[in-house]
């Protein structure tokens, strides 16, 4: 019971005039995600993340190598397809982007509910909207299902895209940057939903991000990627305490360490008090 | 204000990016997934505010255009004669009719005059507008219809598919419209209104098509149609329900177009002597005009009103469709008042130097 990525790698072929050459997005990749745990994979814009979760969620097709969900294949078409669907689910990275502006919230978790069979009549899949709303924390929900997208806030939109992801009862859920596009103050809650929908559901979540934080909140294993290639993976206090790539370190250095508050603005002050600026009204505030 | 005044704000500003630091360190400690537990203890200010205000319902009324001077103008025009060519023909006489006084000016019992055979051109009139529209409605369907289908359909499937579709449109896209239409009505023996139709509609469709397969070319990409081929959609209801309704406004301006350019087309054919045969079009009633010298005689009763109602219907149609415009791309909306509000400032501006100069 588990979700096997082996050897997946991905080549996009580009073409220059005449040319054409083969750009490998992911080198080479393998993991294996487990119900009730969570793996992060993290790396930098363009390293391969998320054209691993388009695979996944069968968007692209991979080059070479292949997903195996519980034992099966997942080079499939049709009726084997919908059922490699009805396990393996994707929540987007933009809320703002992944709903369709023209149909209202309830005909987005209403559809993978037909498809998968969890509805079989239009009352039961309006229920069964409302209790997935209500599991999202989207409260009154019967008010939330007939708005449209545009009515609602990014974290609002998201826990939709959630809703949606969770409808056909899928074991296995790819998560593309689900924060990244959302307020600061909302990132937390919504994280935190899915770390309990994970519990109940036992669900197995790819989480996808670059914020080494909360990878390291939220998963088990961190997976980090550099240019297609996984150049580091370990337990996440491993990783994140005990980083033994050159890349890892970098991203380490880069993320900002609560013990450096202030030491920026202390600097500025400093240059302040040493008069750089005592003749130059550097930033407009002189006169105020 | 002195640099001194300014350490207070940095004090408490650093005071409160300090608390901000303990939460992280709280929430980046080793534990796993399931420490942070607080999840109803989280404010979700968010909810609180978008649920304040009234649930609305609308659906296709944003999709409408507002409701200004040239929108109006344009449904006053276009309601004004669909209703003609309704209501005409109850009022007037037979435009078959060929027993009254021939070449009678306008006024009195005839409103428009008669014809050399006389005819009452009025009803004529009434009679060609029916004809006029029904051949543009009948050939903008058929036009949209077919742009919808190489158009989306190209654009959504892509690869050989794509490739395919674009070479028919690019085809028809290139070969001249009018001389193929003239080729094709002078191949058959009798012309119909409905035949004459199809054919505008055939020849008339590619450049649509061809707006049409790179909106779905960028809608296919948008991810709510990736999430809907996650969730198992197939690709027919992925097309209709997920990418045609968000394509109405422009279907719609493509469809007012289309009309425009075939009620055109039919008066230039008619007025060639390529149009239907035996039916009563605004363009067959400029070829009468013309054969029997109407402009000579000075029976201008015979040839004005018919041009004229051409020019109001393309008029009309066309602010409508401007309007539509303006829904799908909103800087249009704004543009000419923002070009107007310049212009005001820069003559302000010119005022008030010469006013400096001369003080």
């Amino acid at each position: 019971m588990s979700l096997e990525v082996k050897n997946l790698t991905k080549d996009f072929k580009i073409r220059s005039g005449m040319k054409s050459s083969n750009f490998r997005a992911v080198n080479d990749v393998s993991f294996t995600l487990e119900p009730g745990k969570t793996i992060a994979l993290v790396g930098e814009s363009g390293s391969g993340k998320s054209t691993i979760a388009r695979m996944i969620a069968k968007l692209e097709n991979p080059s070479a190598g292949n997903i195996v969900v519980d034992g099966k294949d997942s080079n499939v078409h049709g009726r084997a397809l919908r059922d490699y669907r009805h396990n393996v689910q994707m929540v987007f990275q933009d809320p703002f982007a992944s709903l369709n502006p023209f149909h209202s919230i309830a005909h987005h978790i209403d559809r993978p509910l037909r498809l998968h069979g969890k509805a079989s009549n239009a009352a039961e899949a309006q229920d069964q909207v409302i209790e997935l709303l209500e599991r999202v924390n989207l409260k009154p929900a019967g008010d939330i299902a007939k708005r449209r997208p545009h009515e609602l806030s990014g974290g609002q939109r998201q826990r939709v895209a959630i809703a949606r992801a969770l409808a056909p009862g899928a074991k296995y859920l790819i998560a593309d940057e689900p924060v990244s596009m959302l307020d600061v103050s909302i990132r937390l809650s919504v994280l935190n939903l899915l770390a309990r929908l994970q519990r109940e559901d036992n669900l197995g979540v790819l989480y996808i991000t670059h914020d080494l934080a909360t990878a390291r909140h939220f998963s088990d294993e961190i997976l980090v990627m550099y240019k297609g290639n996984i150049v580091e993976r370990g337990p996440s206090d491993e990783v994140i305490l005990n980083p033994q790539h050159e890349y890892t370190k970098l991203l380490l250095g880069a993320a900002p360490n609560p013990a450096n508050h202030g030491k920026l603005r202390d600097s500025v002050r400093a240059e302040l008090a040493a008069g750089l600026s005592e003749d130059r009204d550097q930033f407009g505030t002189r006169g105020l | 204000m002195s640099n001194n005044n300014l350490h207070p704000d940095f004090d408490s500003d650093g005071a409160m990016s300090a608390g901000a630091g303990d939460e992280l360190v709280a929430a980046a400690t080793p534990g796993g997934t399931l420490v942070m537990d607080k999840d109803a203890g989280v404010p979700e200010f968010e909810e609180a505010a978008a649920n304040s205000g009234p649930v609305k319902t609308r659906r296709f009324k944003d999709m409408l255009p507002r409701l200004d001077f040239k929108l109006g103008l344009g449904l006053f025009l276009t309601l004004g004669i669909v209703l003609f060519a309704i209501i005409g023909p109850f009022v007037t006489q037979d435009p078959r009719n060929y027993d009254n006084a021939t070449f009678l000016k306008p006024g009195g019992e005839h409103l428009l005059g008669t014809n050399n055979l006389g005819a009452d051109l009025l009803a004529q009139l009434a009679e060609g507008a029916a004809g006029s529209i029904m051949v543009g409605v009948v050939a903008g369907i058929i036009a949209v219809t077919l742009s919808l289908f190489f158009g989306i359909v190209a654009g959504y499937v892509g690869g050989y598919v794509d490739e395919g579709l674009s070479l028919i449109t690019n085809i028809m896209l290139v070969i001249p419209g009018l001389p193929l239409i003239i080729v094709i009505a002078s191949y058959m023996e009798s012309r119909s209104m409905m035949v004459i139709a199809v054919v505008l509609g055939i020849t008339s469709w590619a450049g649509a098509a061809i707006v049409l397969r790179l909106q779905a070319k960028s809608l296919r990409n948008r991810d709510y149609v990736a999430a809907s081929r996650v969730a198992g959609e197939k690709t027919w209801r992925i097309i209709c329900v997920e990418i045609l309704p968000n394509l109405l406004p422009l279907l719609a301006a493509q469809f007012l177009s289309a009309v425009v350019l075939s009620i055109l087309s039919e008066a230039g054919l008619s007025y060639l002597g390529l149009g239907p045969s035996g039916s009563i079009t605004w363009g067959t009633m400029l070829n009468q005009a013309s054969q029997h010298n109407a402009f000579y005689i000075g029976a201008w009763w015979w040839f004005i009103p018919p041009g004229l109602m051409i020019a109001l219907l393309g008029c009309g149609l066309s602010l409508i469709n401007f309007s539509i415009d303006e829904t799908i791309n909103p800087k249009l909306r704004t543009a000419p008042a923002a070009v107007k509000a310049i212009r005001k400032a820069e003559k302000a501006a010119a005022k008030a130097a010469k006013k400096g100069a001369t003080a």
